[in-house]
C-alpha cells in the first residue's frame, strides 16, 4: 500500500487543497440553503429539480474530496471509474451493430490501459496509446469480424466516444503525475486537477445562472435552444474573474495566463456543453441518462470538461513544464 | 426445496446475478414497486439475451429469490451437464417440455394435451394450443402449474425464444392457459431494453451497457380476459407495446416503428 501511496496518506504538501475543499462546502451549505429557503418562500413552485441537482452536487463533491484529499493518486482511480461510466453510457445510447460486441468489449479493455500508463506517469503511451494506436486497432478488430454494412458509421462513433469519453477525461487523471513546483508557493497536480474542475463546473453554473437573469439573444439556436449569448459572456467573464482570483493559490499562471486560462475554460467549457448536445441531438434523446438526479446523465455532466481538460492540461503543460 | 437449493439460489443471486446487473451493467427500472413480491403470480418479461433471468433475480429482494422461478426450454437447459445444474440449481428453471413428451396419463387439468404438432418447435408456444388432447401425453405446463400452486412467482418469457436484440416478436399463448388456470394470480408485463445489446444470442461475455426496465401495471385473467385467449393475448400485447415506447427510443427504433406503420 505505501509503495503505491508514496508520501502517504492526506499528504501536508497538499494544505491548500483541504482549505479549497473547505470553501467548497462553504458553496454546497449555501446552494443548500438558498434551495431550501426558496421552496418555503414560493411553495406553489416546483424546485425538486433545483434540489435534487443540488443533493448530486454533495455526492459528487464528496467523492471527489475524498479520493483526492487522501492522495493525489486517487484522482486517477476515480477518473478511470468515471470514464467507464462514461463510456458505458455513451455505448447505451448509441445503435451498435451485433457483430461488433467482441470490438467492444476490446474497446473497454482500454479504459483501465490508458489509466495504467497514467499511473505508470508514461507520458509517451498516455498521449498516443487511443489516439493512434486504438485508433488502428479496432477497425482492423473490425474487419476481421467481417461486417461491412454500417462499417464506416460503426468505427468513427466508436473512436469519437472513445477519444471524448477516455482520452479527453484521462487528462485530468495526468495533471496528478506533474512534478511538485516550489515557488511563492507550494504545487502539487492535485490543485490543478481542483482548480480545472472547480472552473469548468462553475462556468456551467455560470452561463446558465447569467442566461436565465439577462438572457435574450440566442447564440446557436439550431442545437441548443436554451444558450444565450447574455450567459455566454456573463460566465466567461465571471470564470475569468474566479481564474484570476484562485491562480495564486493553485497554478504557477502569472495574472496575463491566468486571464487567458479563465478565457479558455469559459469558451471551451461552452463549446464542449454544445458539442454534446449535438450528440443527443442527433442520437434523439434530451438526457444522456438519469444517472446524476436533476442533472441527467453522466454526460451532462462531463460535457463541458471533455473539451477543457485536454485544452487545460496542454496550455499548463506548454507554459510551466 | 430443500434448505440447501433455498441457500444455493440465494447466493447466485448476491454473489452473481446482483454484482453483474447492478456493477458491471447497471439498471434503472420504473416503477419497481408493481413488482409482485408474493405469489402466486406471473412476470411475463421480453426476452432477449440470457442475462434477462439474472437481471430479472436481481431486482426481488433475496429472500423472496428462491420463490421467483422462470419457465424455461427443456430441451436446452436440462441436457444434463454444469449448463442444467447452472439453470436447475443456481437459477431454479422450470422446464418446460416443448412439444410435448409422451408420459403415463397425467389427468392434467385444463385439457391441455400438449403438443399436437411434434416434432415441430411447437409454433403455438409452450402452451397447449390444442384443447383435444388425449391425455397420453404430458401438459408442457405442468411444472409451471406445480410452481404457482406452490405460491411461487412464475418469470415467463412469452415470446418463446431470445430472437433479435430490442425487437419483439409476436407473443405465444401458452402464458394465457397459466392465467385461465389461475385466474386471479396477478400478470405483470416487464419490457427489459438494453440487454441484447449487452450480451445477444451467441456471446458468453456481457458488454456493460445500461439498462431500461419498465414494469407495467398488473392484468389477470378475471379482470381482464372477458374468458377469452384472444383478449387476454391482445391486452398483454398492447401492454408491452406501451413499456416498449416508453424505453428510450433510438432513431433506428423510431425509423421500424415509422415503417411498420406504413405497411
Amino acid at each position: 500500500m505505501n509503495a503505491w501511496f508514496a508520501d502517504g496518506l492526506f499528504p501536508a504538501a497538499q494544505l491548500p487543497l483541504y482549505y479549497a475543499f473547505g470553501g467548497v462546502l462553504v458553496l454546497l451549505i449555501i446552494a443548500s440553503v438558498v434551495s431550501l429557503a426558496l421552496k418555503r418562500a414560493r411553495p406553489a413552485k416546483n424546485y425538486t429539480e433545483l434540489r435534487q441537482r443540488v443533493r448530486t452536487w454533495w455526492w459528487i463533491a464528496a467523492i471527489f474530496g475524498v479520493a483526492l484529499c487522501l492522495h493525489p493518486k486517487g484522482a486517477i482511480i476515480l477518473m478511470a471509474l468515471v470514464s467507464f461510466l462514461a463510456f458505458k453510457e455513451y455505448l447505451s445510447l448509441l445503435t451498435t451493430r451485433r457483430t461488433d460486441h467482441v470490438v467492444l468489449l476490446w474497446a473497454y479493455l482500454a479504459i483501465p490501459l490508458q489509466y495504467w500508463w497514467v499511473w505508470q506517469n508514461w507520458y509517451g503511451m498516455f498521449i498516443i496509446f487511443i489516439p493512434v494506436y486504438l485508433f488502428l486497432f479496432l477497425p482492423m478488430r473490425m474487419v476481421m469480424v467481417g461486417d461491412t454494412r454500417g462499417f464506416l458509421q460503426s468505427a468513427g462513433t466508436l473512436h469519437w466516444g472513445m477519444m471524448t469519453t477516455v482520452f479527453s477525461l484521462s487528462h485530468i487523471a495526468f495533471l496528478v503525475n506533474l512534478p511538485d513546483l516550489h515557488g511563492p508557493r507550494p504545487l502539487t497536480g492535485g490543485m490543478y486537477v481542483f482548480y480545472l474542475l472547480l472552473l469548468t463546473q462553475l462556468n456551467d453554473v455560470a452561463q446558465y445562472i447569467w442566461g436565465k437573469c439577462i438572457g435574450r439573444h440566442k447564440v446557436i439556436p439550431k442545437v441548443s435552444p436554451n444558450k444565450t449569448v447574455e450567459g455566454l459572456v456573463g460566465g466567461v467573464l465571471t470564470t475569468t474573474l474566479l481564474a484570476w482570483l484562485l491562480a495564486p493559490w493553485f497554478t504557477p499562471f502569472t495574472t496575463l495566463e491566468s486571464v487567458l486560462v479563465g478565457l479558455l475554460i469559459g469558451v471551451a467549457g461552452f463549446i464542449g456543453d454544445v458539442v454534446m448536445s449535438a450528440v443527443k441531438r442527433d442520437i434523439g434523446v434530451k438526457d444522456a441518462s438519469s444517472m446524476l438526479p436533476g442533472h441527467g446523465g453522466i454526460l451532462d455532466r462531463l460535457d463541458s470538461l471533455t473539451y477543457t481538460a485536454p485544452l487545460f492540461f496542454h496550455v499548463l503543460y506548454f507554459l510551466h513544464y | 426445496m430443500t434448505r440447501w437449493q433455498r441457500f444455493l439460489r440465494m447466493a447466485f443471486a448476491a454473489l452473481v446475478a446482483r454484482p453483474v446487473v447492478r456493477l458491471w451493467l447497471g439498471v434503472n427500472v420504473r416503477h419497481q414497486e408493481r413488482l409482485p413480491l408474493r405469489g402466486p403470480a406471473i412476470v411475463a418479461a421480453n426476452h432477449n439475451s440470457h442475462l434477462d433471468i439474472c437481471t430479472l433475480l436481481s431486482l426481488f429482494p433475496l429472500a423472496r429469490v428462491p420463490d421467483v422461478q422462470p419457465a424455461a426450454a427443456a430441451d436446452y437447459f436440462m441436457k444434463g451437464g454444469p449448463l442444467t445444474w447452472i439453470a436447475r440449481d443456481l437459477v431454479g428453471i422450470v422446464p418446460v417440455i416443448r412439444g410435448g413428451v409422451r408420459a403415463g396419463p397425467s389427468g392434467a387439468g385444463a385439457g391441455a394435451g400438449a403438443g399436437a404438432v411434434k416434432g415441430h418447435g411447437n409454433d403455438n408456444g409452450s402452451g397447449s394450443g390444442n384443447r383435444n388432447g388425449n391425455g397420453e401425453r404430458r401438459d408442457p405446463l405442468e411444472g409451471c402449474y406445480e410452481a404457482l400452486e406452490r405460491g411461487g412467482i412464475l418469470v415467463i418469457f412469452p415470446e418463446g425464444t431470445r430472437g433479435e436484440p430490442e425487437q419483439m416478436q409476436a407473443l405465444k399463448s401458452g402464458i394465457a392457459h397459466l392465467a385461465r388456470r389461475f385466474p386471479d394470480a396477478p400478470v405483470v408485463p416487464l419490457y427489459m431494453h438494453g440487454l441484447g445489446k449487452s450480451m445477444p444470442k451467441g456471446s458468453f461475455v456481457p458488454l456493460p451497457v445500461f439498462v431500461d426496465i419498465f414494469v407495467g401495471r398488473a392484468l389477470s385473467w378475471r379482470a381482464d380476459a372477458q374468458d377469452d385467449k384472444a383478449a387476454f393475448m391482445q391486452t398483454l400485447t398492447d401492454r408491452f407495446a406501451s413499456l416498449r415506447l416508453k424505453a428510450r427510443p433510438t432513431r433506428d427504433d423510431a425509423h421500424d416503428d415509422v415503417d411498420q406503420e406504413n405497411a
